[in-house]
């Protein structure tokens, strides 16, 4: 089943957005609206659907548009057209508390440069989630503790995010998504801030946490080995249309067209089959 | 020769408009005015109440608590200690209350400001203009106008010295929350909190190293209008370098400018301490 789905989302940044969205609908290309209408097209006629309980990756280079595509998801930033439903209901309706309501039970994210709340404790930072919702302190405190034990940082709740390395910043990042306990987790790249091999630790921990937790995850990168080894689904963008959308083996056996080819030949190795296998 | 058809002057409505404000509005102006005294009286009360050595004390240790090392709260003690060895304790003591109360003032009016300012791109346009009318404007200019409306005395000074010291505590409220990382607020906003949480929760907290470094600036612009307050009647160590210039008495001026440096000094030395302590990066 798919939780989350979106169609036909267009993005377009720019003062004459409206304008601009006509004449792409209407199928002029990104460069001449762009040059018309000084508009950006970021999203173009995305149609995605992602299903429940696995992770999706969504995979592009920089300025493909992925962190504005995960971002539509949470109303982070707004479509100029298109349709974004969360089990069958098109979350462009809700009303802004509404929307809060949706972020705070529904979906939580992972930032690339972490977003951590610099000010707080590892703790504070961890039960943000709940703090922000209203849960008592002390409770939500518990379940932050709880969350921080879970990634590894037992014994750092009360450092700062400045005294912690990249790695546990970012796991103190993931235990706040944890803990917000929303079954939708938005990452967008959200280990691409780290070196190699703290990065493959956080994918095996995240595979890890996934098999025992059945959330929704969203995953952004631009390594097509990380979305090998991670995603039940990958999906491919390119300046602001999915190109290809499947399992990890469709992506390797049959690309959809030249760009996808060309990700797959630069690819070094063969992923380890136990990442892909779903 | 400028064409004198060409020629138009602002003089006699602005006259009227002020003379219109004493006639319609005198009542609301003078509630305003015994507010700010009634205020301006306790605090000094308060100082002139508390033994000279509470003060000091009270002084250290608030130093202390700023910085978290015994040099700083040391100075600071010296320095108020020749403050009072030179004879200038009580006038210290009248300047520092008029300081107070127009930081405490300028707070009050200046952060909500500088909020609005770094919130309302409209707001942004208007008045940061006015602020920098505000800085260049010569006070004299603004000081009769306030003498007409609130008398002589000590509120007109507190007033002039809030016009002339706001500004950059409005400014750097302003560049604190814009300069919050995009990221942060970001992600405040992906966990479901509201624009109140957002900003007394992440924007605020997080821009307090700019505001006050904002407050010390405008502690410092406050004090450079000390002697200015004291022709409008305003007492404290500006009325002594009145005295002195008024007089050629060089050595009585220069003592009460010393007085007026050690003030500066002890505030500018504390608040700077309180804003590196709020540094975490």
């Amino acid at each position: 089943m798919a939780a989350i789905e979106l169609q036909n989302v267009y993005k377009i940044f720019g003062r004459r957005n409206k304008e601009a969205l006509k004449m792409v609908q209407a199928g002029v290309s990104k460069a001449d609206v762009l040059a018309k209408t000084g508009c950006v097209v970021a999203l173009d006629d995305v149609n995605l659907s992602i299903g429940a309980s696995q992770i999706s990756v969504i995979m592009g280079l920089s300025g493909s548009g992925k962190s504005t595509l995960v971002r539509h998801i949470n109303r982070l930033i707004e479509p100029t057209s298109g349709k974004i439903l969360y089990n069958g209901e098109d979350i462009m309706q809700l009303t802004p508390s509404g929307l809060r309501k949706f972020r705070m039970h529904h979906s939580s994210m992972v930032f690339q440069s972490f977003g951590l709340f610099p000010h707080r404790t590892v703790l504070q930072n961890a039960s943000y989630g709940h703090i922000v919702r209203g849960t008592k302190k002390a409770e939500a405190e518990a379940i932050g503790k709880k969350w921080i034990d879970a990634v590894g940082l037992k014994g750092y709740e009360n450092k700062y995010p400045s005294e912690l390395s990249g790695g546990m910043k970012q796991r103190v990042g993931l235990a706040r998504a944890l803990a917000a306990d929303t079954d939708i987790i938005l990452m967008d790249e959200a280990f691409s801030a780290l070196d190699p091999l703290i990065r493959a630790e956080m994918q095996d921990q995240l595979i890890d946490l996934q098999r025992n937790l059945a959330k929704t995850i969203v995953f952004i990168t631009h390594d097509l080995d990380e979305a090998l080894r991670i995603g039940s689904k990958i999906s491919i963008l390119k300046d602001g249309q999915v190109v290809q959308t499947g399992l990890p083996d469709d992506i390797l056996r049959n690309p959809a067209n030249d760009y996808v080819a060309r990700f797959v030949e630069r690819r070094v190795h063969i992923p380890a089959q136990a990442g892909v296998s779903k | 020769m400028f064409p004198k058809s060409l020629e138009f002057s602002i003089s006699q409505p602005i006259n009227d408009f002020v003379a219109f404000l004493i006639e319609s509005y005198g009542e609301t102006f003078r509630a305003i005015s015994n507010f700010i005294l009634s205020g301006l009286l306790q605090i000094e009360w308060v100082l002139r109440a508390l033994p000279w050595w509470g003060t000091i004390l009270i002084f250290m240790a608030v130093a202390y608590l700023c910085v978290r090392n015994y040099k700083l709260p040391l100075l600071v003690g010296a320095l108020l200690m020749l403050a009072g060895m030179l004879g200038l304790w009580d006038l210290t003591m009248q300047t520092l209350a008029l300081m107070l109360m127009a930081t405490l003032i300028s707070c009050l009016v200046g952060i909500p400001t500088g909020v609005l300012v770094a919130k309302v791109r409209v707001m942004r346009n208007i008045l940061i203009p006015m602020l920098d009318i505000m800085q260049t404007m010569p006070s004299f200019v603004y000081l009769i106008p306030a003498i007409m409306l609130f008398g002589l005395g000590k509120v007109p000074a507190v007033l002039a010295t809030i016009i002339y010291g706001v500004p950059p505590l409005i400014r750097l409220t302003s560049l604190g929350i814009r300069q919050v990382d995009q990221e942060v607020v970001e992600a405040a906003l992906a966990f479901g909190s509201s624009s109140r949480q957002i900003l007394f929760g992440v924007e605020l907290p997080l821009a307090v190293p700019t505001i006050l470094a904002g407050l010390n600036q405008t502690i410092m612009m406050s004090l450079s209008m000390v002697v200015v307050s004291s022709m409008i009647g305003a007492r404290g160590l500006g009325q002594q370098v009145l005295e002195g210039i008024q007089t050629l008495d060089v050595g009585k001026g220069l003592e009460a400018g010393v007085g007026i440096v050690i003030l500066a000094v002890v505030l500018d030395r504390i608040t700077q301490g309180l804003g590196q302590s709020q540094r975490r990066d």
